[in-house]
């Protein structure tokens, strides 16, 4: 498990963390129970299994619902 | 495609302000409907496409959101060949969106600040020995860093090799300049106002102190109260509801205007936006003024704190206490205050080291079989003698004599606010001090202002006598006042005014008072930029500042209302917007997307308000 740490441009519509938030979880690999949409910081912090889904893949699904990602790590 | 459209968002606010402009003019001053209706229908679907792409891209994972409802609506405007509400009302949501992405970015500068004063780059010692920039994720615990006159310390460390005088500012709050040389701690963040230091990195990244703090503050903001919680739960079911009731007034009605301005007003646009504004702002004044408030949950409890209960020593006080008075009972004084030095030698305890200062040089003895009795002081073997250095409680456990006069003495001084130390050498009672610990300058004043806020109880907890207790009591202008607490004690006494339905605030040492900082609803620990303090505190004095309290104080009373206007402010208008469409006929999308997007503004500047508060004295 690894947790990454994402970060989008400045958020602002009030519906936002929920799409970004569905948008995480709908993806296998990714433990549901850890996201956490930082509204006021813009982040997006989760744990999920490299060996499931890549942190790239994450970044992807953000991106796709029109959100840019400024910068993502992850750690063990 | 679709990044490009959204991208271009501000463009597309732009040129429909134009269109729409064109579309009125033309309508109006030279009666050319045609070319009206044009301008009017290009600036809706150039306006509808960004919107509608959102709109898809939520439903894609389930999300019924707000661009869904107002796509709808833009899309039975054109069905009714209502072109230029069409126009105007996806104008004005693309508009507002703009709006609300400025003033909201100026909300949350407050805290920006502070994460810019992150370090990003560091100089670190390569195999050859040489110092190569690079980035500050990239040290390791363990590397050597160079840190030049004027440079941001990178990442906490000690110092290897050089001096300097560093500025603590933003750890501590202290403008001061702090010393450093050799084997000194210095924190990531601060910065070298002169000298030159090499250092070896002991906490990198997230887990340097100030890294702590950034994450504090940023988890703070994000932080939900129970209000919050709620709301996001009843935004989430409320969107689609408004979503059926548009439709089924639709079906009952067949006025498709009436319909799809329902679905504009609907939306709980500054409901969501509301608090988290309040929120945001309030964090943010606290960061400004030394004072990290953890959270939404926690600045609602503090602002209905009930009682506030204060640790004595090294808060209210000083606590570097000294000795006032010293009485001997035996004469030619022989090698007591030796003994007496020995012993105190080896406690850590403030009265112990205030005694160590008072009696400056004696001479030494080794101390043995050292028994320390809790709540009464010191038992040892010194020099073939036996020691016993305490309070009363000690000298009567040990039955050593007290004669009438040493009696009136403890009194005397009880009375006068000492804490007192005896001394007894092979069970005679030798000496009588009186230690006396001052309390900080300006705690009265904030403690008055704090009475002023409506706190209606505040109490100090002491392990020290009741006489020291009381006098600090009466001198501060306290409620209530409790001597001789041990930590347990203290501990009970908070649960008892939480049992009675009292919210609890205590603010104390971080060190030993954890249980009664975590038992309080709102713990404040006075060590400052201590880790320590920043793990157990609900609110942290960023540099030990007594006098942030007040501050701190109103700030929670003020954001709590705050976010009670917002909140006001927010379901006033949808129901006011819900009864006119229902009520009046003059109702009708543009207005209502004007006034929609109007409360979310309001909602937004009104938190911004907070950004300037201050306590007024």
């Amino acid at each position: 498990m690894q947790k990454a740490t994402i970060q989008t441009e400045p958020l602002t519509c009030p519906s936002c963390v929920q799409k970004i938030e569905n948008a995480t979880k709908s993806l296998d690999g990714v433990d549901k129970e850890s996201v956490k949409v930082l509204f006021n910081s813009s982040k997006v912090k989760f744990d999920f299994d490299p060996a499931k889904v890549s942190l790239e893949d994450v970044v992807k699904a953000i991106t796709a619902l029109g959100y840019e990602v400024v910068k993502s790590q992850a750690k063990d | 495609m679709q990044r490009f459209i959204l991208g271009k968002k501000n463009q597309i606010v732009l040129v429909s302000a134009i269109l729409i402009v064109i579309g009125f003019v033309s309508a109006l001053a030279f009666k050319n409907e045609l070319v009206a209706n044009w301008a009017f229908g290009i600036a809706s679907v150039i306006g509808a496409a960004p919107i509608a792409i959102q709109a898809f891209q939520a439903l894609k994972v389930k999300v019924i959101s707000i661009d869904l409802l107002v796509t709808i609506a833009v899309i039975g405007a054109f069905l009714i060949k209502n072109l230029e509400e069409s126009a105007i009302v996806t104008f004005l949501f693309l508009f507002g969106a703009y709006l609300e992405q400025r003033t909201l970015n100026k909300t949350r500068s407050a805290i920006k600040e502070l994460t810019e004063m992150a370090p990003e780059s560091a100089l670190k010692q390569m195999e050859n020995g040489e110092f190569v920039e690079v980035e500050v994720d990239d040290v390791d615990v363990g590397d050597i860093l160079l840190v030049k006159t004027g440079a941001r310390v990178p990442v906490d460390g000690t110092v290897l090799v050089g001096e300097g005088f560093i500025n603590e500012a933003s750890i501590t709050g202290e403008s001061v300049p702090v010393s450093k040389e050799v084997d000194s701690g210095v924190y990531a963040g601060t910065i070298l106002d002169n000298g030159t230091l090499q250092i070896v990195a002991n906490r990198v990244g997230e887990d340097t102190t100030f890294g702590k703090i950034i994450e504090l503050v940023e988890e703070a903001q994000d932080s939900k109260s129970e209000a919050e919680r709620f709301i996001d739960r009843f935004a989430k079911y409320y969107t689609p509801a408004v979503l059926v009731m548009a439709f089924i007034v639709w079906l009952f009605s067949r006025d498709v205007e009436l319909a799809i301005t329902i679905l504009v007003l609907g939306c709980p646009g500054a409901l969501v936006i509301g608090v988290p504004v309040s929120n945001v702002a309030g964090i943010g004044n606290g960061a400004r003024h030394g004072v990290l408030l953890k959270g939404s949950e926690i600045i609602n409890d503090f602002s209905k704190v009930d009682a506030i209960i204060f640790d004595k020593t090294g808060t209210l006080t000083i606590g570097n206490p000294q000795v006032a008075e010293n009485v001997y009972y035996t004469d030619g004084d022989d090698e007591t205050l030796s003994y007496l030095a020995s012993v105190e030698n080896e406690s850590d305890h403030p009265l112990a080291n205030a005694i160590v200062e008072y009696i400056g040089t004696a001479k030494m003895y080794p101390v043995e079989n050292t028994e320390v009795i809790k709540g009464g002081g010191i038992v040892a073997q010194v020099d073939g003698h036996k020691v016993a250095v305490g309070n009363i409680a000690l000298m009567e456990k040990e039955n050593i004599p007290l004669n009438d006069q040493a009696m009136a003495d403890i009194e005397r001084m009880e009375q006068n606010g000492n804490s007192l130390v005896l001394t007894a050498v092979d069970g005679e009672l030798k000496t009588l001090m009186g230690i006396r610990d001052q309390i900080r300058p300006g705690v009265k004043e904030d403690l008055q202002r704090l009475k002023k806020l409506g706190v209606k109880n505040l109490v100090v907890l002491s392990g020290d006598n009741q006489g020291t207790v009381d006098l600090v009591a009466r001198e501060l202008g306290l409620t209530e006042a409790h001597g001789h607490m041990l930590p347990e004690d203290k501990a009970s006494y908070i649960k008892k005014l939480q049992d009675e339905g009292q919210i609890v605030a205590f603010v104390g040492d971080g060190v030993n008072d954890s249980p009664s900082l975590a038992l309080a609803q709102i713990g404040i620990a006075m060590g400052g930029g201590t880790d320590v303090a920043i793990e157990t505190s609900d609110v942290v004095l960023m540099n030990s500042d007594f006098s942030r309290l007040p501050h701190a104080l109103g700030l929670c009373k003020a954001t709590a209302r705050n976010m009670h206007q917002n909140i006001v402010i927010a379901v006033g208008v949808v129901l006011a917007l819900l009864s006119f469409v229902f009520f009046t006929d003059w109702m009708n999308m543009s207005i209502g997307m004007l006034v929609h997007e109007g409360s979310i503004l309001v909602v937004i500047l009104n938190g911004m308000r907070l950004l300037r508060y201050r306590l007024k004295y």
